[in-house]
């Protein structure tokens, strides 16, 4: 070659891998695990299924790391899983976005038209539910799930807010520590971020067990129990999977993994903390305030 | 090759060729390898989706109930769908990008290989689910691919496999327009700016936007589904305060951006095609590229007319009608493009270039009738009869369909390293345009007389044009044997192919030998 000298980077085509299969037998036996247990089944290939997935997740994340570290992965790389990781994270908008949609919709639409507003001669208040009124929360014209109190916003939530909140503070805090060489800044902010998610799911589950036992509002409750749980559900199942990856950060930290040039895997991981945050401050808004 | 530049991957002796053996196929991270999967998976579902397709044909055959019971036919004509659209046509084009775009960008594979050997992988697993649910008691899905509440929410034991199939094929997706996308934006060689690229890529390019903006919200929609059917909850119940039409705009919200999913690439494919055999440069690049990107964001704002019948005020009929007219606009650019490529071209008439023909005359029907459907009052009369069928077969088939083909003549000679048959791939174009016309045209007058679709008997003055338009499918299906046969000989062997395969091919895939070695561009080509 003629620029030898000034070669482009090479990008590193990883090896043959065993990992991308065993996943995909992994995802076919959860979900036919899930599958059989929705019928009435038994669990045992859900839960095979679920342990080949974290088997996978160990070893294909591992397999990554240790690359990262024998330093194969060129400023090119690291451009390519920037966008990956980019797109990722518009891929769950776009999934959050179809539960609001439902929100909106039901909130808009649907139950003010039941309510027996309508421009288009809608006849469904009419002629089933001539008794029923618009309002919301609601569990419907029928009443499905029975009687029910909605979640107040200014108590735990209002809390919760603020954790997660600060919880993207002490993020970027760490994420300071470690531009500047700071490390016991980057390792305490770090935990602390850990910390502040965990007490966020555990005000969460506390706030459920709160809804089903004294407000009797469960996913059954109509449509306001069904966007309620789901979009709170997902959400919470996102910050689980967010503090995960923060944690499993903290040890790579620990371990001295990244440099103040180099450490994709923490603005990653940072910036899916970030879009859980930027998702419950649109849940708190209209979810629980609006 | 400087022996610093590989200094770093010496101990991966893959690096020189294939694995040999089924785990080349299982462990492959290689983007040609991949294509080729998707491309066979492809192929084997088309001639699934197509073996479901003629029974339902063979059962309107005649007026009266003769071959399958109603609730079979149900299950052929919502498999027909979910196979055709979701294993035939979108991993066909998957594959396609697969093989095309490294080398057409100049990067020497995709963005992210590991990921896309399991992209690919998820798909025969996720048919598996599928498909498997024909051996149920109580059979398949029998709701339609749309998969309207309540009426799918009737569906027995395959209910939740049905569901989270459709989880794996939307993950499958996402990862791989995830990956197309990451590669157009990183991949390229240096001087390969964004309006050289060609027109295949910029279509893919857009088509990876529309996967990831869409696919995920098909996962809201079914999982909606899924908790409405064992978790209690009432978004699509109306006594629960939900309503059964927030599923359909959810779905179409999905489902319109879906259908220019599968027309896009197309797109791409023939305005490769037609330049090479018109022996002349793409007329209006640029255009192209601004209407292929017009045509994605109006997809996002036309989702209800699919549904101007089920209740709407009017000021949403109204937006929809005008806002569908519209994507006329930038379709017309296109086509107008092709046509004057062709103008005062050098043409010749080989098969690859015989079926773009016949798609830009075929998907024009397609897309005229569509105009025609897309015209609210009307579509009051059209909605859910055999002119609806009509409309998206003629886009789907004669479109999407034949631009596969077209792509595959045109690219296997490059891929193989052998001339495929040329007397044979001619056949095959004319049996198929005739077939696939005496197929759909009759659809036209079925739908305009009042023959409603899925529906497995009907009225006897619908007898005749029912009768023709299976004999057309029996023709259009047994052809595609021609194009499956003709692609394994060139696969074995057959005539050498030169480098440049095409007089009047250009490009960087075309630089490369025939076949081309299998890690390509390990160090990228300069783009002047």
């Amino acid at each position: 070659m003629t620029h030898a000298g000034h070669a482009p980077d090479h990008y590193y085509v990883p090896s043959r891998s065993y990992w991308p299969i065993i996943a995909s037998v992994g995802l076919f036996t959860l979900m036919l695990g899930g599958a059989t247990l929705l019928n009435g089944g038994s669990s045992t290939l859900l839960w095979t299924g679920l342990t080949l997935i974290l088997i996978t997740l160990f070893g294909w994340f591992g397999a990554v790391i240790h690359e990262s570290e024998k330093g194969l992965y060129s400023s090119q790389m690291d451009r390519s899983f920037r966008w990956g990781m980019s797109w990722f994270i518009f891929s769950e908008v776009m999934f959050f976005a179809a539960f609001f949609g439902a929100l909106f919709y039901a909130r808009i639409y649907s139950v003010p038209w039941l309510g027996g507003e309508s421009s288009h001669g809608v006849l469904t208040h009419d002629l089933l539910w001539s008794g029923y009124e618009a309002t919301w929360p609601t569990n419907g014209p029928r009443d499905i799930g029975g009687f029910f109190a909605p979640m107040q916003p200014w108590g735990l939530p209002a809390v919760n807010t603020l954790i997660l909140l600060s919880s993207g503070a002490t993020l970027t805090w760490a994420h300071w520590g470690l531009i500047q060489q700071n490390r016991p800044q980057l390792l305490r902010g770090l935990a602390l971020t850990v910390v502040l998610g965990l007490l966020f799911l555990s005000l969460q589950a506390y706030e459920y067990v709160h809804a089903y036992h004294a407000l009797h509002l469960t996913l059954g409750s109509g449509i306001y129990g069904s966007t309620f749980f789901m979009l709170t559900g997902f959400h919470g199942l996102h910050v689980t999977i967010g503090a995960i990856i923060l944690s499993v950060i903290l040890f790579r930290s620990l371990a001295g993994h990244f440099t103040p040039q180099k450490h994709f895997a923490f603005e990653a991981a940072a910036w899916y903390w970030h879009f859980v945050d930027v998702v419950w401050l649109g849940l708190f808004i209209f979810v629980y305030v609006l | 090759m400087s022996a610093a530049s590989h200094a770093t991957d010496h101990d991966h002796d893959h690096d020189h060729g294939p694995a040999q053996g089924l785990s080349r196929w299982l462990l492959t991270t290689n983007h040609k390898d991949i294509g080729t999967l998707y491309l066979l998976f492809s192929l084997t579902m088309f001639f699934i989706g197509g073996s479901m397709a003629l029974v339902i044909r063979a059962e309107l055959f005649q007026p009266g109930l003769q071959i399958v019971d109603p609730y079979f036919f149900n299950q052929m004509t919502t498999l027909h769908a979910l196979v055709m659209i979701f294993g035939a046509v979108m991993p066909a084009f998957v594959g396609l990008a697969n093989w095309l775009i490294p080398m057409m960008i100049g990067a020497p594979d995709m963005a992210l290989p590991r990921m896309n050997n399991w992209s690919f992988w998820i798909m025969p697993f996720a048919f598996t689910l599928l498909l498997s649910t024909l051996f149920m008691p109580g059979g398949g899905p029998a709701g339609g691919w749309t998969l309207y509440p309540p009426l799918v929410l009737q569906t027995g034991q395959a209910f939740p496999f049905v569901i989270l199939a459709i989880h794996m094929m939307g993950v499958s997706s996402i990862m791989g327009a995830i990956n197309i996308i990451a590669t157009i934006l990183n991949l390229r060689a240096p001087g390969m700016t964004l309006m050289k690229m060609p027109l295949f890529v910029w279509t893919w390019l857009i088509t990876a936007f529309l996967l990831i903006a869409v696919m995920p919200v098909l996962a809201g929609a079914v999982t909606m589904l899924l908790t409405d059917k064992f978790f209690g909850t009432s978004f699509f119940n109306a006594a629960g305060g939900g309503d059964p039409v927030m599923f359909q705009h959810i779905f179409w919200f999905f489902g319109h951006p879906e259908v220019y999913i599968m027309i896009l690439p197309a797109f791409g494919i023939i305005s490769q095609i037609i330049p090479t055999f018109a022996r002349k440069p793409l007329f209006g690049y640029a255009s192209m590229v601004y209407a292929t990107a017009s045509i994605a964001f109006l997809s996002f704002l036309v989702w209800a007319h699919h549904m101007f019948t089920v209740g709407m005020p009017l000021r949403g009929e109204l937006f929809f009608m005008y806002a569908t007219m519209l994507i006329a606009v930038p379709t017309g650019v296109k086509v107008f493009n092709w046509i004057s490529t062709m103008w005062h071209g050098a043409m010749t008439f080989e098969t690859p270039m015989l079926f773009s023909i016949a798609f830009v005359v075929l998907f024009t029907i397609g897309g005229f009738s569509g105009l025609m459907l897309a015209i609210a009052p009307a579509d009051f009369q059209y909605h859910d009869t055999y002119f609806v069928v009509a409309h998206f077969h003629y886009v789907l088939v004669p479109g999407a369909v034949f631009s596969i083909i077209a792509a595959a003549y045109y690219w296997l000679p490059k891929w193989t390293g052998h001339m495929y048959d040329e007397k044979l791939g001619q056949l095959h174009f004319w049996l198929s345009v005739i077939g696939v016309n005496v197929l759909f045209f009759p659809q036209h007058f079925l739908g305009l007389a009042g023959m409603p679709r899925r529906i497995p008997d009907y009225a006897l003055q619908f007898a005749e044009f029912n009768m023709v338009s299976t004999i057309g499918a029996f023709l259009f299906g047994f052809s595609q044997l021609l194009f499956a046969y003709n692609v394994i000989q060139t696969i074995r062997g057959g005539a050498k192919a030169t480098d440049q395969v095409w007089e009047g091919a250009h490009g960087l895939e075309w630089t490369l030998s025939s076949p081309p070695p299998y890690h390509t561009f390990t160090t990228a080509p300069e783009v002047k």
